[in-house]
């Protein structure tokens, strides 16, 4: 076999070579003879012994495998076209967080490639990421493994590459689908939604842009460096025009999700992120969520609530404090969690407010102040997010650098008190399988929880989604917040029961409550509201006029100095 | 090949956003003719009056003893200015060359201010720029 692919000629065996090999040793453990001819017919997977040792020796040497480039196989491409990657090998020693699951069977099924021999050449060229589809291979070999590892070998390689498709289709459907994300620049169906419920927040109309200094506050809350958000930005914005479509969006917040668990960002834009790739993709999960179509109908009182939760941010206080929070990180954690109540509690006030007040007042105080929205939305995302803490901490610290680990993001990601609102939960990245299962089955128990309640939730969910970016915002005051998280998660998981609670404004605020106890809840919020707005317009106004008062001073400070001047100036001149 | 590209940015600073040069020795050298040619541009703005044409060239008779280069110009509506030296002995680049490689880099520079990220005036670090002006740098060598 070596003979034949040419590496004794050649002295090495370079990705041709290899490929060739392989596909020959396909065939003649198909008892086709050694041929290259043989390398044209289908093949089934060449068996290989699994030897741990072996796997572990691999393990140990990476280095020769990052000399070779592979092509990433891309999910939309074509049975024929799939291109076959070693990148197990390289990719086990890349990514030590893989996690126990994928590991063990990860031996035996490292050596099973689909041996799809023509196109290698083109595998030196135009190279992006070598993570993809071989994950996906493997994956679903894994799945197999237990079953049937006999069948490999039955299977035609057109077979297998369909088996994985579908494989990673079932799984997409099922709680593990996050396997299927082991390519990390592919966006699941939870990651999709969650983006799609971003872009709504940011921009109701789905099939409209968002501006770009819109997208950038909303990125920057992520703190990212702004070198790199520049860079996602270029790469995510294909046609250049300075406004995201949903498309560019979901593979912006994509990258920029991948960027935050670690991942370096690539030179150009992933194939499976590109516009057109995802614009089709979308289709169909659109269709299959079910969740989808719960969102769809109580968005428009999600975003309402949402909006309207932004006209009572009128306080002075209120938006400095916000806007504190967001850009400081290190506000006073007391005075943050004073906020976020004042916050929440406006939110149980704004729905009364929506069946009370006329519209137009709150639509007058929202154009005026179009910047709050992002403040007030984020910091009651912040209490809300407090309140979610999930209860298992993830594998991923390991994979992280620093920003990643300390971040909420982590957080963000086990947190998913409401399936619609399925936070940062993105599928991390192959590294970390069982926690996006954890928090996916959280998120499978949740939709089962609220079945009916879909219109809180996805209140709740908006506002969530939108706090995840305060608390990415604020990573320093975390272990402060976390009191407000429990509470607020205690009270939210199901029941609307309310209590005076901060945090219980937020479920007070479900429909779902009798009109009593909501209103008498909401006149005492309201309350509490109103008195903390006005201390803080006694505090602004105290301030304001001591600072005028130096103002003047200053004023006269400075006339005097001018005077002097003058007096002086004709001596000198002379 | 000496080549060099850069953008500078609008006045009053005229300070360069973006210097790329190949090679990179003498890169001084460089940085200092597009320094002073830099003044021949104002000059020729200011002359032109109202009508601001688009594109401009700039010849500079700068000759010396030992090697000799044309400077290239290009001023944008928004002034700033792009410019361009390269080796005289490179007589294989013709004008309608010149003015096709301005007019990328003008349009590599629209991208980069579409980018929200982007605050006028900072460095341009831009890759997708970087691969561009690499590209054409290329072309010419």
């Amino acid at each position: 076999i070596t003979e034949v692919c040419g590496a004794k000629r050649v002295g090495y065996f370079g990705p041709a070579q290899f490929y060739i090999a392989l596909k020959l040793i396909a065939a003649a453990q198909s008892g086709f003879p050694v041929r290259i001819e043989s390398i044209k017919n289908e093949l089934p997977l060449p068996r290989f012994v699994a030897l741990k040792n072996d796997s572990e020796v691999r393990y140990g040497t990476p280095a020769e495998l990052h000399g070779v480039k592979f092509q990433v196989p891309q999910a939309a491409s074509e049975k024929n076209s799939y291109k076959r990657t070693d990148e197990g090998d390289k990719q086990e020693p890349k990514s030590p967080p893989m996690s126990p699951i994928c590991s063990p069977p990860a031996s035996p099924s490292t050596y099973q490639r689909v041996p799809l021999s023509y196109g290698y050449g083109k595998s030196r060229t135009g190279l992006e990421q070598q993570h993809g589809a071989p994950y996906e291979v493997r994956h679903s070999t894994h799945q197999q493994d237990g079953p049937s590892s006999g069948n490999y070998g039955a299977k035609p390689a057109l077979a297998c590459s369909t088996l994985n498709r579908s494989l990673s289709a079932e799984r997409e459907q099922q709680d593990s689908s996050a396997h299927y994300s082991d390519d990390p620049w592919r966006i699941t169906e939870e990651q999709r939604d969650y983006y799609i419920n971003q872009f709504r927040s940011l921009q109701p109309d789905l099939n409209s842009f968002i501006s770009g200094s819109v997208a950038k506050n909303f990125f920057t809350k992520s703190k990212l460096p702004i070198p790199e958000l520049s860079h996602i930005w270029e790469l995510s914005d294909v046609d250049c025009d300075g406004a995201l479509t949903l498309p560019e969006f979901c593979a912006a917040f994509h990258l920029v999700v991948a960027r935050k668990n670690g991942y370096q960002l690539p030179e150009t834009l992933p194939e499976t992120l590109l516009p057109e790739y995802l614009q089709a993709a979308s289709l169909k999960p659109m269709c299959d969520c079910t969740l989808f179509d719960s969102y769809s109908e109580s968005l428009p009182g999600g975003q309402q609530a949402r909006e309207f939760s932004r006209t009572e941010k009128t306080s002075a206080e209120e938006v400095p404090d916000n806007s504190a929070l967001l850009q400081d990180g290190k506000k006073d954690d007391k005075q943050g969690i004073q906020i976020i109540s004042t916050a929440l509690k406006t939110i149980p006030k704004e729905f009364q407010h929506l069946t009370v007040k006329p519209a137009a007042q709150e639509s007058n105080a929202l154009k005026a102040r179009p910047r709050s929205r992002s403040y007030s939305s984020t910091s009651i995302e912040d209490a809300m997010k407090k309140g979610e803490e999930p209860p298992t901490p993830p594998p991923r610290p390991q994979k992280s650098h620093s920003r990643a680990s300390s971040l909420d993001l982590n957080k963000i990601f086990q947190q998913n008190t409401q399936a619609v609102r399925s936070g940062w939960l993105p599928p991390p990245p192959p590294a970390l399988p069982p926690r996006p299962s954890v928090s996916q089955t959280e998120q499978v128990s949740e939709v089962e929880l609220h079945p009916q309640m879909n219109r809180p939730p996805s209140q709740a969910e908006e506002n969530s989604s939108a706090k995840k970016e305060v608390v990415l915002a604020q990573p320093p005051s975390k272990p402060a917040r976390r009191k407000l998280r429990t509470e607020a998660q205690g009270l939210e998981t199901p029941e609307l029961s309310p209590t005076i609670n901060v945090t219980s404004s937020l479920p007070a605020v479900k429909p779902h409550l009798p009109l009593q106890k909501q209103s008498s809840k909401q006149k005492r919020a309201i309350q509490t509201a109103i008195r903390k707005n006005k201390e803080a317009n006694a505090v602004l106004a105290r301030l304001n006029s001591e600072l005028q008062q130096q103002l003047k001073e200053v004023h006269k400070e400075r006339i005097a100095l001018e005077t002097q001047l003058e007096q002086l100036r004709p001596v000198t001149v002379l | 090949w000496p080549v060099l590209i850069s953008v500078i940015c609008s006045p009053p600073q005229n300070y360069p956003l973006y210097i790329r040069s190949i090679p990179t020795e003498n890169e001084l050298k460089f940085h200092y003719t597009v320094h002073t040619s830099l003044d021949v541009v104002d000059e020729k703005i200011s002359a032109m009056g109202k009508a601001l044409v688009d594109q401009r060239e700039l010849y500079l008779g700068l000759l010396y003893p030992t090697e000799d280069y044309k400077v290239y110009g290009y001023v944008t509506n928004s002034k700033v200015k792009f410019v361009m030296v390269v080796d005289s002995s490179n007589t294989a680049l013709r004008d309608n060359e010149i003015r096709s490689m301005f007019r990328k880099l003008h349009n590599s520079y629209t991208d980069i201010m579409c980018n929200p990220f982007y605050n006028p005036g900072d460095r341009i670090h831009s890759r997708a720029f970087d691969s561009m002006v690499n590209s054409m740098m290329m072309q010419v060598c």
